[in-house]
């Protein structure tokens, strides 16, 4: 019979041991956030993450390797996206009625991404082209990392940025909106979904149905505004 | 739900064909998203079908960002000596994002008279 080492080192090179454990990751790590209460903190991504990054850190995997199967996740995203027409489909009558707030909000909240990350990260001596792979952090990441190679920055770096800012965003978009006071589920997930793409989408579809569904238009609309703003915008702060 | 698969499948196609062709910044399957709000609004039949395998995929969208994120962790030595500066950008930014976009929606709101909806605590 075969020792462990050779089964393990049999099993780890196809994909099938690292998606199944990419889906034990997240089923270990949404189980953690329910028993938290779907405490802020107690992000499924975040903590899914780690679990992993441990994983393939303890047994020497390269990334290459692990991504052979998680990919088959990772593809999933786009069909995703298309899927987001749900929500917005049935939230549709709800939309209509409020798409002059949508609008307010999201241009504010897009603008405001852009201009205050460069201008934080230029008083704090940033690099230019490190600037370029910040400018559209708020947006999803392939729009996010054709931007940011348009603009003349790293897309690795700008993939890395877009997904700390949507962790950052799905932990502190409660605490957040309840200290402001704002209650309206339509004006929490749009804010949520143009600062924090994907992650703060999911967060609000784990939340509330309706914020799930703003979030998505929400993060739809600033792909499209931060692409016209953001070249315009890092030119003033260059 | 093969054919629900099937439609959301070739909206996102037909998003990258057109993003690709016209070179447009949006991304395919962000138009593939609004092909697909034209086929929901547009038959019942498809709505009959494509909303619960919708909602079965969105149920678990943060399961799908799990592989970029461990991705990553491998980069984030890439942030370099001005990684403490971008994490304080992105979180300040982030927070003056989501409260300044969400006070701007309820400000035109209350202004337009699209009014306020219930919210956590309002039941």
């Amino acid at each position: 019979m075969a020792d462990f080492a050779e089964i393990w080192s049999y099993l780890a090179r196809g994909p099938l041991v690292w998606l199944t454990l990419t889906l034990v990751a997240y089923v270990v790590a949404d189980a953690l956030s329910q028993v938290a209460g779907r405490a802020p903190l107690a992000n499924p991504v975040l903590i899914a993450v780690i679990l992993l990054a441990l994983t393939l850190w303890g047994t020497g995997t390269p990334y290459a390797v692990y991504f052979e199967g998680a990919q088959f996740v990772h593809f999933l995203l786009g069909p995703a996206t298309v899927a987001l027409a749900v929500p917005l489909y049935q939230e549709g009558a709800r939309l209509k009625r409020a798409i002059l707030p949508v609008l307010a909000g999201l241009a504010v909240g897009s603008v405001v991404a852009v201009v205050s990350a460069l201008w934080i990260a230029r008083a704090l001596g940033v690099a230019p082209e490190t600037l370029a792979a910040l400018a559209p952090k708020s947006t999803t990441a392939p729009v996010a990392i054709g931007i940011a190679q348009s603009l003349g920055g790293s897309p690795t770096l700008a993939a890395v940025l877009v997904l700390l800012t949507g962790i950052i965003g799905a932990i502190v978009a409660t605490p957040l909106l309840n200290a402001l006071g704002v209650r309206d589920w339509r004006a929490r997930g749009l804010a949520t979904g143009v600062a924090a793409h994907g992650i703060g989408t999911a967060r609000a579809l784990q939340v509330h149905p309706q914020a799930g569904a703003f979030a998505g238009i929400g993060m739809g609309l600033n792909a499209i505004l931060t692409a016209l703003l953001a070249p315009a915008v890092l030119r003033v702060f260059l | 739900m093969i054919q629900a698969l099937t439609l959301i499948l070739l909206c996102q196609l037909a998003g990258e064909a057109v993003a690709r062709a016209l070179g447009l910044p949006v991304p395919g399957p962000v138009l593939g998203m609004g092909a697909m709000l034209v086929l929901l609004a547009g038959s019942d039949r498809v709505a009959a079908a494509v909303v619960p395998v919708g909602q079965g995929i969105l149920r678990h969208l943060s399961l799908l960002f799990v592989p970029a994120g461990v991705g990553v962790v491998g980069h984030l030595d890439r942030l370099g000596a001005e990684a403490l500066w971008l994490l304080v950008a992105i979180v300040v930014s982030t927070v003056l994002a989501i409260g300044a976009g969400a006070l701007a929606f309820k400000l035109v709101a209350g202004l337009t008279g699209a009014g306020q909806e219930a919210g956590p605590r309002d039941g």
